[in-house]
Order: structure tokens, then sequence, then C-alpha cells
């Protein structure tokens, strides 16, 4: 007994080699799905190609302008006066292109992240069982540093900007799925109750009653995944995803603090626009008082 | 068998993993305390048979943990049973498929919950109009039938608001509404008025009352408050720990309490407010004359004789000094005093006895004289009453 553990203090990559199984079953998967991983990536990039076609396509004062009137439609004056203000210092220091390509980066990944989310957060809500087997998953997904992504996604779509985007999307699923079954886990108890009594199928209780009375929630979750690609889609930068994410690359390789100083700028101004006017989709116009007394 | 809207037969719901163990200790007859400490099941309701008849009130009563709301959800599947049958118009409910439950749900009964449980994303049209929805109706008639029934509850200028610019009690008339929309032959009501404040609650109760003597549905309703039952029900029961304690008009629950639990029921309410003239009534409270002929030893307390046909239709009274005085003819001394019926509640005899000399004399539905009410048998029969109730 005291011998084998010697040998396992003294070796313990003998006993549990789980980087080499790892490595064993990426390189099982590139051998034998390689048509699939193909298909995923053909498919991502025309996504994101056209979103950031679209994006550069329209003129400079119709992006400003839509994002100025967004916020004079679901927050004040004031915060239209800053939108403004934020991109034309984003134009006047010269980051115009690379912060619209995050933008598009960031919302693929964020379309992608919420195909996906929302229909498993809405499983998860209908099934415990399926719940607990994708809580530790979501944990893992979130807590596993960002970088380590970077790898398998390079090595499955070559580099550029489908890894980035996949690589970001695992990271900006889980706020998708867990606020969708959470929103549609706290709807009240006799809210459904009352969906059932009136005779409702499975699938009109969940459009009728379930998602409408979880939207708010829903939202919040919209406005997470959104956060979190964004700030996921800098560090993909690494494996060649563009964006603002090459200007902070480049500005550590050369050690160039202002250019780091300015390129960071850009991406907190875009986060502050981003998750003002989601968030303020979140808060809705409705609210549920619930049984007054 | 017995016949009624609903039947419900030996009905038993367990909550727990192992139901069966604890149904085989309850047919023994054990008790939910017991079979809680033996099994770890939780008996919800435990052998309930009772039926409601079509077009009643059915108030079904209890405190919470008493297994009223279990069973209300039993009767439209929101649960399904352990044990038991629930025929609803001769039919086994507990044996439909799913899609025979939504169709049933859909055509035959709606609820009306104790929270309200309106979709905060509609308007009070869309709320209204919801069943309708969930049947498949077309937007133009549905929304043409909700109107309808939002008008009957005074609700017509609402219907485009948002049910949080409404009060409570608005609200659960927008529930009422979506219950009613449907034209259901059964209504559930669970707790329906209990978040209300007592002014809204009994504004309800006129409400449901009233939309009852047009359309008389029949109405399965649960509260845990005794007043409301007593007003609004035809009949009561009375629910603890998951069995029925006691089916029956408010009269008679008042009158012969099963158990000590029911009599708690009625420690907080004052039921002498729902004595009747037949309780109230004294046979001998004054003398007896029959075709003109005194009946019986005459008591010379008695001021006044009630004249009576052979039949003992009430012809009147006569005054005793009067008849003393001259001898007889005493259907020409009659004073004509209006009856009154049995049936008739304390607030309604109170009222008459008011300001009147004559005592008030009580006849049936025939016309047959039954006996007198006088502020004196009043009083005797109240404070008998009282000292009933303080005994228990």
């Amino acid at each position: 007994m005291n011998e084998l553990w010697q040998k396992f203090i003294a070796n313990p990559h003998d006993f549990l080699p789980i980087g080499e199984w790892v490595n064993n079953f990426i390189r099982f998967l590139l051998d034998n799905n390689a048509g699939a991983f193909d298909a995923i990536g053909k498919s991502v990039d025309l996504l994101a190609e056209n979103v950031e076609v679209a994006l550069l396509s329209l003129p400079v004062w119709l992006v400003i302008g839509f994002f100025c009137a967004l916020g004079l439609w679901r927050l004040t004056w004031r915060f239209s006066l800053f939108v403004l203000a934020a991109f034309l210092l984003i134009l006047g220091i010269g980051f115009w292109a690379q912060t619209i390509a995050t933008l598009a980066l960031t919302l693929s990944a964020t379309i992608i992240s919420l195909l996906l989310g929302v229909p498993v957060g809405i499983w998860c809500a209908r099934s415990r069982r399926v719940n607990t087997l994708v809580r530790p998953v979501l944990d893992f997904m979130q807590t596993m540093p960002a970088f380590v992504y970077l790898i398998p996604a390079a090595m499955f779509f070559g580099l550029g900007r489908v890894p980035g985007i996949l690589a970001t999307v695992v990271f900006a699923v889980p706020p998708a799925v867990r606020l969708t079954s959470l929103g549609i886990r706290q709807v009240n108890k006799e809210q459904v109750e009352a969906g059932h009594a009136f005779g409702c199928t499975p699938t009109q209780l969940l459009f009728k009653v379930q998602l409408p009375i979880a939207l708010p929630a829903i939202m919040a979750g919209v406005n997470q995944t959104i956060m979190m690609a964004l700030s996921m889609v800098i560090i993909a930068s690494m494996v060649g995803a563009g964006g603002l994410g090459n200007d902070v690359l480049a500005s550590i390789q050369r050690l160039d603090v202002g250019l780091g100083f300015e390129s960071g700028l850009a991406v907190v101004l875009l986060a502050i626009i981003l998750d003002r006017l989601t968030e303020s989709f979140g808060r809705g116009p409705v609210s549920q008082p619930g049984g007054g007394h | 068998m017995q016949s009624g809207k609903i039947v419900v037969e030996n009905l038993y719901k367990v909550f727990g993993d192992k139901p069966q163990d604890a149904m085989r200790l309850l047919k023994l007859g054990e008790t939910k305390e017991t079979v809680f400490r033996n099994t770890g099941q939780v008996v919800g309701v435990n052998n309930v048979s009772f039926s409601v008849d079509e077009g009643e009130i059915f108030v079904l009563m209890g405190l919470s943990g008493s297994g009223k709301s279990s069973l209300i959800r039993l009767i439209n599947r929101l649960m399904d049973p352990t044990d038991g049958r629930i025929l609803l118009d001769g039919q086994d409910i507990t044996r439909l498929s799913p899609a025979e439950l939504v169709s049933l749900r859909r055509r035959d009964m709606s609820m009306v919950f104790q929270s309200f449980a309106l979709m905060p994303h509609r308007s009070v049209l869309d709320n209204a109009a919801f069943g309708l929805e969930i049947a498949g109706v077309g937007r133009k008639e549905r929304e043409k039938r909700a109107m309808e029934v939002l008008e009957q509850v005074g609700l017509a200028t609402f219907a485009k608001k948002m049910p949080h610019e409404l009060s409570g009690g608005m609200q659960q008339r927008v529930g009422l509404v979506r219950a009613l929309a449907v034209n259901p032959s059964l209504m559930l009501m669970d707790e329906a008025f209990s978040a209300l404040d007592p002014l809204k609650r009994s504004e309800m109760q006129d409400i449901l009352l009233q939309l009852q003597r047009d359309h008389r549905r029949t109405i399965f309703f649960v509260s845990h408050d005794l007043e409301e039952a007593l007003r609004i029900g035809t009949r009561i029961a009375i629910m603890e720990g998951g069995r029925l304690v006691q089916v029956g008009t408010p009269q008679e629950i008042i009158e012969n309490p099963a158990e000590d639990y029911v009599r708690e029921f009625f420690k907080s309410v004052d039921t002498s407010r729902y004595l009747l003239a037949k309780d109230l009534l004294d046979p001998h409270g004054v003398g007896l004359m029959v075709n003109g002929n005194l009946a019986g030893q005459h008591d010379p307390q008695h001021h006044w004789v009630a004249c009576v046909s052979g039949d003992h239709k009430l012809l009147g009274l006569v005054g005793r000094d009067t008849l003393g005085a001259e001898g007889c003819n005493p259907a020409e001394r009659c004073v004509p005093v209006s009856p009154i019926t049995p049936a008739s509640a304390l607030p309604d005899v109170l009222k008459r006895l008011q300001g009147q000399r004559e005592p008030l004399p009580v006849i049936d539905h025939d016309g047959r004289y039954l006996g007198v009410i006088t502020a004196s048998s009043v009083l005797s029969k109240l404070s008998e009453h009282r000292l009933q109730a303080a005994a228990h």
C-alpha cells in the first residue's frame, strides 16, 4: 500500500493523465468529424461575415444615429447624448472600423449563444434531470479560464473569426441558459395553474404563459450574454478574431501604453452603450405586482 | 350511485414518493399523523366522498393545511388523485387522457385563483379572453364575448388597461370575467376573495350572487372564511386534516356542529345572525282560538290570542282585553298583522318587531299558523343560543 502511495506521489501523471486523455479525445474528434467541423465553421463564418459587412456598409452617421435614437427611446436624452459623444470619440481616435468589427463579432456570438442557450434554458426549466446535468457543465464553462477554449477552437477551425466566435459562445452561453431557466421557474405557480386550468397544451403554456412572463429575466440573460461576449471577443484576438482585440494585443506586445489605453477606452465605451441599452429592454414596461393585500 | 354535477367517491391524495405505503395504512383506518410518522408520506385528502348538485354554490371550508386546496385541484386534475373516483356529469375524470383533459378544461370548467393569476403582459381584455384564445376561438369572436362579460361586472372601460394599473378588487373581477367568458358549467374558485379587504370581499360576493341569479352555474368555492361561506353557500362542507368532517346547509351546520373542530370555527363568528324565524318563534307565546273557541288552558300572562280557522290558517290576532269584556265573535275583532315566514333571518325579524305592539305571527308556506315571535321570545332564544355556544 505504502509503496503504491510513494509511486503515486512521485509520478502522479502515470495514474491520472487527464491532459493526455483530453488530447486524445480532441485528436479523435479531429480525425473522425472533420466534415462536421467544416460545416459548422462555414456557417458560423457566413453569419459573422454577413453581420460585419452589413454593419460596415452602413454610413457612419446612420449607425450613430440608430444607437442615439435607441437611447432616446429606451432611456433618456442624456444617455442619447452620451452615445453620440462616445461614438464621436471613437471616430476621433481612429478606432471606428475596429469597433464595428468587434461589435459584429459580439453580435454574431450573441446570436449563436441565444439560439443555443434559450432552448436549453427552457429544457432545464421543464426537466429537473436535465437541470442537474446541465448546471455543473455551465459552472465548468464559466469558470474554466477563457484562454483555454482558444486552443481546441483553433485546432478545430483554424485561425480567424470562427474559432474566436465559437470560443466566445462557450463563454457567453451560460447566462442565457441560466436566466431563461430561472425566469421560467420563477413564474408564479398559480399563473401556471391558470394556464393548465383553462386548457393549455404544453406548447401553449410555454408560449402564452411561461415565456412572456419570464421575458424580463430572459432579457437580463441577453444583457449578460452580450457583456460576456464582448469581453471574450477581445481575448479571442489571440486566435486572430480581429477587431479592437488586435490593438489591445498589439499594445501588450509592444508595451505601448497609449495604444492600450485608446483601444481599451473604445472597448469600455462600447460596453457601456451595449449594457445600458440591453438592460433597458430587460426592465420592460410591465411589472407584476402579484397578489395584493 | 349518487347523482349530481360532481360526485366524489372515496378520494385520496398522498404527497410523497411511496403513496401506496400510505394508502395501505389509511385503508386500515390510520390517521394522517400516524401515516406521516411511519412512512414520511403527507396525506392531503383522506377518503373524501360528497356530491355537488347542479346549480348550487358548494363552499368547502377548512383551515390552511386541511386539504381544501388539494381537493379543488383534484377536481380539475391540476393534481392527480392517488385513489378514488371523481364523476363530472357522470363521467369519471380520473381516467381521462391528457388530450381529453385539455378539452374538458376548455369546455366545461374554469377557475378563479387567490392571487388572481392574471397574465401581466396582457391587457384586461386579452386576459378576459384568455380561455377562449386557448380554445382556439377567433380574435373577433372572443373579444366580443369577453367584452360582454366585462360589461356585466362594470369593467368595460378598463378593457385596454394592463392588470397592474388596476386595484386588487378590480384585478379579481378580471379573474372572474376570465373564468366566466368561457361559459363553463362548473366554476372552481380557490380562496377567490381571500386576498381582498373586507369591503371589496363583500362587494365581490354580491357580484357573484348577482351573476348567479342571472345565470345559474355550479360553483365549487374554497374558503377559510366562515362568514363568506354562510353568506354565499347553498351548502357548506368542512374539512380537517384531509377528512371531510361535515356537509350541510349553513343552517344545519350552525345548529348541529358535528365536532369540536366545526364549533371552533364559529367561535369568532356571531352565528346568532344566522338564526331564522323558525328558531325564534314560541308556539305558545299567545293564546290560541280555533274557530272562535279558546283552545286549552288559558295563561293569564297572554295579552294576545291568535285566531285560526279549522285548518289552522291564521286569521289574525285579538287583544285579550277586548276578548274578555264582551264574550266574542273574534273574526270581527281580529287585528290583521302581516305574518312572517319561518325562513326569515334575524335582522328581518328584528326590523319587523321594532315599534310593533302586537306579537309577530309566523306562518308556513301553506298559511298555517306556527307560533309567534315577541321581543321576549327573541331574547330568550338568543341567550339560550349563547349559553349553548359557551358550553362547548
